[in-house]
């Protein structure tokens, strides 16, 4: 028994918006780091493969590209050679698609525990998106070794890689936590998620250099987050083209998506159990 | 003067029954209800799917009580502890809570299938609000209550019979280091010593004057381990106090009391297409119906069913009687029937008596079943526990007491009259 007794929990009707609830989230990080490593720990049990598959994914997508498009006057940018400036797109691409997937399912994934137990809701979806960070970390290895082999030396820059891999988290999780949310309501999310992404993919620079896009679609493309991200992690690791101001625009365009995002999370939380 | 742990104040919970309910709603209909809703004539139509599966509930439950909250399905009693475990919200009035706060609302509540048993001790401790040096600190304590053996702990549970996961859950749980532990109906899982050393860990939890509420509808372990019980009806409490007063009012309520229970709407009743449920009752040997009976006295059980189709074997009813520990004292069924008997489309009761002189007093539960044989063995319904009645020994009233000399309860589940002889040995 407790002799201090601690700020009691008054429970009451839900009453609009409410805040991030971050102290809530700090008690139980334990949770957090419980459910990250679970994530790591079933998905590597139950893989063959395991690990490789952090790197099977972007190198395989990397020389389907180069068989097909990297033949395609301009595609890349000139002075990188074309399956550098496919992997060095496809690494954070990758990340970013696999948190969103698994941010977008985390809340339907775990119908189990929402309607068993209490915890801060959020846990899932961040939990999630951490849980792809070591994936990332093992494919900008890779990258890092296929530099070497075609006999570059990997600028100094490459260092800022994990903050740019966060970068690519953020969006994920912002866009993610507005899908989780409405998943939980209507499963339709599930089924959209992969043609989504496929969307998305096309819609970035990811297979080609932003400079295609055409002199007016750029600043609708410069709204999408992952065109910042991407351009950046290029940059920084096999250079080309600094990015422009456009960065600004996918930072800003972010952070509307995820204040939005935690807002909407935290409004529709509460309804969770009862909806799932 | 005692403080409060946990205070209700007008809680209430209301649902949209078929709306917010439907688990896998489609963004196309909410679309198109939002594009044809200015087309629609008239005014909006009520919402007649408005549910309440809590209304006005209002308790005080003082440091270190062990309160019951008892009721039939669907009056509100896992809601009002969802409510209290900050799983769902409350539409109306507040709770006050003070202290740590764990849930147990199922057995295992978080473990993964694919990880082994030590890496689910750590999950479900973290999912139930532990941290991880206390579940390091109790891990050995945690593993030694479940019972099971240290070889089988990097085995994935998958791999595991059920009746361990449920061992291993509830120890987890039973470590929990809460002020209050609110609980619903997970003794109802695991074998019978397991149930015992659970029921002995929340004796100790109580004892400790730490804070429980319980819910279960096995009213014979809510009277074993609460001194205080709520007893709730369509969403309210109906009833508080002593648990003995609480659940007697239960079982003295007419026609919803415990000692009956009755399906008189085709839509719930217990049965599949060949039988089904109608109602069973407990009643003395002149036909009424009552909760408390004499240990000198027959106790009726009777079962009405409904026989839907034709059946070549007379199906089969049957009556499983547990006491208050949830321990089986009997399993009885009809022998030497018929042939022909009960074989026709039409309702009819099964009657079974249980002698005079047979049962201890204590409380016991009564689950009725009908199985049946066209399709090899089926059962047709099975309500463990449905229904509830209490012998209870007037030592005033009884010959044989006042004999004997003793006055305290005669230990025992059954208390059979049997023959005894004593003769003189020759030397």
């Amino acid at each position: 028994m407790s002799s201090a007794r601690a700020a009691p929990v008054v429970i009451r009707p839900s009453s609009g918006w409410i805040g991030l609830g971050a102290g809530e989230l700090w008690r139980h990080r334990d949770l957090a780091y419980f459910l990250v490593w679970r994530d790591l720990k079933v998905r590597y049990k139950q893989t063959a493969f395991g690990a490789a598959w952090a790197i099977l994914q972007p190198v395989l997508l990397m020389l389907v590209f180069s068989a097909f498009l990297g033949r395609i006057e301009g595609i890349g940018a000139s002075g990188i050679p074309y399956p550098l400036f496919a992997l060095s797109g496809l690494v954070p691409w990758t990340l970013f698609s696999q948190s969103l997937t698994s941010a977008s399912n985390s809340l339907v994934n775990s119908q189990n525990l929402i309607a068993k137990v209490y915890f801060p809701r959020l846990l899932l979806p961040l939990s999630a998106v951490a849980s792809h960070i070591i994936d990332f970390l093992i494919a900008a290895a890779v990258l890092l070794v296929a530099i070497l082999l075609f006999g570059r030396v990997p600028p100094l820059t490459f260092l800022w890689v994990p903050l740019l891999g966060m970068c690519a988290v953020v969006v994920a999780l912002a866009v993610g936590l507005w899908l989780a949310a409405i998943n939980v309501r209507y499963r339709d999310v599930k089924y959209a998620i992969p043609f989504l992404i496929q969307l998305w993919l096309f819609a970035s620079p990811v297979a080609y250099s932003s400079d295609l896009v055409p002199r007016q679609l750029r600043a609708i493309f410069a709204l999408n987050p992952m065109t910042g991200v991407i351009e950046a992690f290029r940059w920084v690791t096999v250079g080309g083209a600094k990015p422009d101001a456009t960065i600004l625009v996918s930072a800003a365009a972010t952070l509307v998506i995820l204040v939005g995002g935690f807002a909407y999370f935290r409004r529709v939380e509460r309804s969770f159990a009862d909806t799932i | 003067m005692t403080e409060i742990a946990i205070s209700a104040e007008g809680l209430g919970k209301r649902y949209h029954l078929g709306r917010d309910q439907d688990p896998y709603g489609r963004l196309s209909e909410v679309l198109s209800g939002v594009f044809r809703a200015p087309f629609r004539k008239g005014a909006p139509r009520p919402d007649t799917n408005e549910f309440w599966a809590l209304r006005d509930v209002a308790f005080d439950i003082p440091q270190g009580a062990a309160m019951g909250v008892i009721g039939r399905n669907g009056a509100g009693k896992s809601t009002l502890l969802k409510i209290l475990s900050r799983i769902t919200w409350p539409t109306t009035g507040s709770a006050t809570l003070h202290g740590r706060i764990a849930s147990l609302l199922e057995v295992g509540t978080g473990f993964h299938p694919e990880l082994s048993g030590t890496e689910n001790v750590y999950l479900s401790g973290a999912v139930l609000g532990m941290h991880h040096a206390e579940i390091r600190r109790k891990f050995d304590e945690i593993v030694e209550f479940s019972g099971i053996d240290t070889k089988f702990l990097d085995t994935p549970v998958k791999r595991y019979s059920s009746g361990m996961q449920v061992r291993l859950g509830f120890a987890v749980a039973a470590h929990l280091e809460s002020e209050i532990l609110l609980i619903d109906e997970v003794l109802a899982v695991g074998d019978i010593e397991f149930q015992k050393r659970c029921l002995g860990k929340m004796d100790e939890v109580t004892n400790s004057g730490r804070t429980i509420l319980f819910v279960s509808h096995q009213l014979p372990m809510i009277a074993s381990l609460c001194d205080h019980c709520m007893l709730m009806e369509g969403g309210r409490v109906v009833a508080s106090g002593q648990t003995s007063e609480v659940i007697h009012r239960y079982e003295s309520g007419g026609a919803t009391n415990a000692a009956s229970i009755d399906f008189p709407n085709d839509d719930n009743r217990p049965g599949d297409a060949v039988a089904s449920l109608l109602s069973a009752w407990v009643e003395g040997a002149n036909g009424e119906r009552r909760f408390e009976y004499s240990l000198m006295e027959p106790v009726r059980i009777r079962v009405k069913y409904r026989l839907h189709k034709a059946q070549r074997v007379t199906p089969q009813p049957n009556l499983h009687v547990t006491d208050n520990g949830g321990n089986y004292v009997f399993v009885t069924s009809p022998h030497d029937w018929g042939d022909d008997l009960a074989r026709t489309p039409g309702d009819y009761v099964a009657t079974v008596e249980i002698p005079a002189h047979f049962l201890n007093d204590g409380m016991y539960a009564a689950g009725v079943a009908l199985n049946h044989f066209e399709m090899g063995l089926q059962t047709a319904f099975f309500e463990r526990a449905a229904l509830t009645f209490n012998i209870v020994d007037r030592i005033a009233e009884n010959e044989l007491r006042a004999q004997s000399r003793w006055g305290g309860r005669i230990p025992g589940v059954v208390r059979p009259l049997f023959e005894w002889r004593v003769e003189e040995e020759a030397r």
